[in-house]
């Protein structure tokens, strides 16, 4: 029972709680630590001292262990330096086997700095963050001591000293007989804060979905963006806008506003060959003749060619027998009297120009091509129509 | 004992008068609360315009090309990697005060140390921009690092190149997250000092709840020991590493052993110039000559004769070997650098690293503040040149005299550089009027009588 009289420091105007401690403050660092040694001695455990800056010999006023931080950053550290050696090893001698410079695949002098560096870059930001995290539970910014102005004057110049309510030899009266006893002064209760005890934080909170929903648009929205757009624009487009003329696009820079220049007249591409059997294909039948002879190489050739262009549609064996399977008109036998008794050219010709369904193959296959595909049809004819020689 | 005679051996009180703790928060704290005044906005228009220039500079190089820029062949590293290194260099002063002079219990530290550290983060920002602008695509600095990739291709763990990525970045990630756990009191005394509540909120969101308790100063503590004792390698690892870049080459110029502890004390060297410079203005403007007081930037003026020596032996000791070695080429690189077409970068060097601060063996002269402010200016004119005559001139002499050549920067190299003096400086301003540029809890527990007494 304490009264609500002026001699009450830290009073609470806002709402609230149950009591967390007694504080009470200190002018000089001396009687801090004479504080801190008499609130050990009578057996206090759960008590806390708050200065503004660290005061020497304080771990032992009040009887702390020693800071057993140092095991976490020689663990950080052997993680990194594990890390990074185990990974280049890996990298170097098995995934990615790479001779460099005539050097041995693993060269453990050129891994010494990029170890040492994630050694330290491991060791001192987890070590970092072990102590924000594990030692002391932050971010907490809803702790009762703040805001009160007992933490106020601890965090500018005074040395403050905080019993809390749940010491286990806690008694309200005997702690503030204790704190007078040896020099404090505005000693005072300090509460949690009722608000910040009834709030809980929850999952389904419409400002936190909100946010959450912000935050996924505006990410998606970036990326989609950069992966979608910004990689197609000026400069991160790979180069691909550059100051030449592309080929059949319009250009300033010549009068008649062609990007290409058309060639001199009466230039010939090289091993163009005009073709004068347009539509005459018994003239082209009477005056072709193969240029090539029916040898392996050549027939090698000519079934290659043959299987790549004509077998879709004409099968394995010229057969008619398509592999379209109905898509496409079959074309008729090449195995019949009229193709057999056709002469080169006349095939020559079909090939070139096209015939009934069958479109022009001059485009796509080139001259001699077509001639060794005429060899390879002869020869598939013969391997149906065999000759009385052809068995002995 | 008058102020003249200073019995060095006696421990001079680091803080000035004897200011109590409520004093230190007002007077460091004071520049966040009040309005920032004309010369801060002046101040602030010439390196946002210098900074702006730098930013066109950038983005057309980012969106044209490296066309743009001077280097070719033979200078493929022109003032990119000159800015680079000079950068990290400057950084490497924040790192030595706050980690090596806190493991060797030089309390005077306190004053300097948060800014230093602020510098670094802001040099190291500064210098990282030019190896990715370098790389022509910057968009894709994600190369530089090994991830699992559909190319099937890890990076090369032999290239000095590679070593530089990770120190570079371990190098920015550490220092950040030592600067910052130095802030985390400051920053929740400011908290409960403020009365404005949007800069409460600030505040309490990254002091994370601290409570000044003795239970957490204890772990903090040794956490900060435990920072400064690898902050100390590491800062000596980065610019070795950095010299590597050339050591590890077979350039002659380049390829020697002497690089990395010349390097290194090559970016303690300008490193301290440059906060020695700021640091005159900073105290100057913000009233806090007490707290930094003229035997720091005494200090600080006598630990760049130390380094400013060292880089001059190693000038001496490179010209030795390139002689002792009988090596021609070696010979010709040498004699090339303080005779050649760029002898006047290389007398420039010599004459800002080499004499400057040999004035500071004077007394006078370390304790008078236009006199330390003109020989820091000129010790980091000097020190961009040593890197400029480094690469540039090991580099416009190939070994076979029909690729000889010449480097001329361009109005954007020249830009970029601006820019990132424009960068640095823009970021101190912003620093000075938004965190306390000196350290509230540290500050205290040095002043007199902030300890316990034997009892």
């Amino acid at each position: 029972m304490h009264s609500r009289g002026t001699i009450e420091y830290n009073e609470r105007i806002m709402n609230e709680g149950p009591l967390y401690s007694i504080t009470a403050l200190f002018d000089t660092p001396d009687e801090i630590i004479h504080a801190a040694e008499e609130v050990s001695k009578a057996g206090y455990t759960r008590f806390d001292i708050n200065t503004p800056y660290p005061v020497h010999g304080m771990d032992k006023a009040m009887r702390l262990r020693q800071s057993r931080l140092g095991i976490f950053t020689l663990f950080f550290g052997l993680l990194g330096t594990i890390t990074a050696v185990g990974f280049m090893t890996w990298v170097t001698l098995v995934d990615y086997r790479l001779v460099i410079g005539g050097k041995p695949f693993w060269t453990w002098p050129a891994f010494v700095p990029i170890a040492f560096e994630i050694t330290v870059l491991l060791a001192s930001v987890l070590t970092v963050v072990t102590m924000i995290v594990l030692y002391f539970r932050f971010p907490n910014v809803s702790h009762p001591l703040h805001d009160t102005p007992y933490m106020k004057q601890v965090s500018s110049d005074k040395f403050g000293i905080s019993i809390q309510a749940n010491d286990p030899k806690f008694d309200e009266a005997a702690v503030r007989e204790l704190l007078r006893s040896i020099g404090g002064r505005q000693i005072g209760p300090v509460y949690f804060d009722a608000d910040d005890r009834a709030h809980a934080p929850k999952l389904f909170e419409p400002k936190f979905l909100g946010v959450l929903a912000l935050t996924a648009i505006l990410v998606s929205g970036a990326t989609y963006f950069s992966f979608n757009k910004l990689l197609f624009m000026q400069p991160f487009s790979w180069m691909s806008e550059q100051n030449k003329v592309k080929a059949q696009t319009p250009s300033d820079f010549f009068k008649n506003g062609i990007g290409m220049r058309p060639p001199v007249e009466g230039t010939m591409a090289r091993g163009f060959l005009p073709y004068p059997f347009k539509g005459k294909p018994e003239e082209a039948g009477k005056d072709l003749v193969n240029p090539l002879l029916p040898m392996p190489a050549n027939l090698a050739r000519g079934k290659a060619r043959f299987l790549t262009f004509c077998s879709p549609c004409h099968g394995n064996f010229a057969r008619g027998d398509s592999r379209l399977q109905g898509q496409f008109p079959n074309p008729p036998t090449l195995h019949s009297d009229k193709v057999r008794n056709w002469p080169d050219g006349n095939i020559y010709n079909v090939m070139t120009e096209g015939q009934n369904a069958m479109p022009s193959y001059a485009s796509q296959i080139p001259r001699e091509d077509r001639w060794a595909i005429i060899l390879y049809i002869r020869a598939l004819q013969r391997a149906e129509h065999p000759k009385e020689s052809d068995f002995k | 004992m008058s102020t003249a005679a200073i019995e060095y051996r006696q421990e001079i009180p680091v803080v000035e008068g004897k200011p109590s703790a409520a004093q230190i928060d007002a007077t460091i704290a004071a520049p966040l609360d009040e309005f920032p005044k004309r010369t801060w906005w002046v101040t602030f228009a010439v390196t946002a315009t210098m900074l702006g220039f730098g930013a066109y500079c950038a983005f057309m190089t980012v969106f044209e090309g490296l066309g743009l820029w001077g280097i070719n062949i033979p200078v493929a590293w022109g003032f990119d990697i000159t800015n680079f290194v000079f950068w990290i260099g400057i950084g490497h002063a924040g790192t030595l005060i706050s980690a090596i002079l806190f493991l060797l219990r030089q309390h005077w530290r306190t004053g300097v140390a948060r800014f230093a550290e602020a510098m670094t983060i802001f040099a190291v920002i500064c210098a990282g921009m030019f190896p990715v602008l370098h790389l022509g695509r910057p968009w894709l600095p994600l190369y530089l690092m090994p991830y699992p990739n559909q190319h099937g291709v890890w990076i090369n763990f032999m290239s000095p190149l590679v070593w530089d990525v990770f120190a570079v970045s371990t190098y920015f990630t550490v220092s950040l997250v030592f600067w910052y756990t130095g802030l985390i009191p400051d920053l929740a005394t400011l908290r409960d000092r403020t009365t404005n509540k949007v800069k409460k909120t600030i505040y309490s969101i990254f002091s994370l709840g601290w409570r000044h308790s003795n239970r957490h100063w204890q772990h903090y503590e040794r956490a900060y020991l435990i920072l400064a004792g690898f902050a100390t390698p590491l800062v000596l690892s980065v610019h070795t590493i950095v010299s590597f870049d050339f050591a590890v080459s077979v350039l002659p110029g380049w390829h020697s052993t002497i690089f990395p502890p010349y390097f290194v004390a090559g970016a303690v060297f300008s490193g301290f110039a440059m906060v020695q410079n700021v640091l005159i203005f900073v105290r100057q403007s913000f009233k806090l000559k007490h707290i930094i007081t003229m035997n720091h930037l005494e200090k600080m003026n006598q630990i760049m004769i130390v380094t400013g020596s060292m880089v001059a032996y190693s000038y001496l000791m490179e010209f030795f070997i390139a002689w002792y070695s009988g090596n021609e080429f070696e010979r010709f690189a040498f004699l090339n650098r303080a005779l050649g077409p760029y002898a006047w970068a290389y007398w420039i060097m010599v004459c800002c690293n080499m004499l400057a601060p040999q004035l500071f063996w004077i007394k006078k002269i370390r304790r008078s503040i236009p006199a330390m402010l003109a020989i820091g200016v000129l010790v980091n004119i000097g020190m961009w040149f040593e890197r400029f005559v480094i690469i540039i001139t090991s580099l416009h002499r190939d070994f076979l005299p029909s690729s000889w050549g010449m480097y001329y920067p361009t109005i954007y190299d020249i830009g970029i550089l601006i820019g990132s003096f424009g960068l640095f400086f823009t970021l101190i301003l912003i620093f000075v009027r938004v965190l306390p540029v000196v350290s509230i809890s540290e500050t205290k527990a040095v002043t007199e009588s902030a300890q316990p007494g034997h009892h």
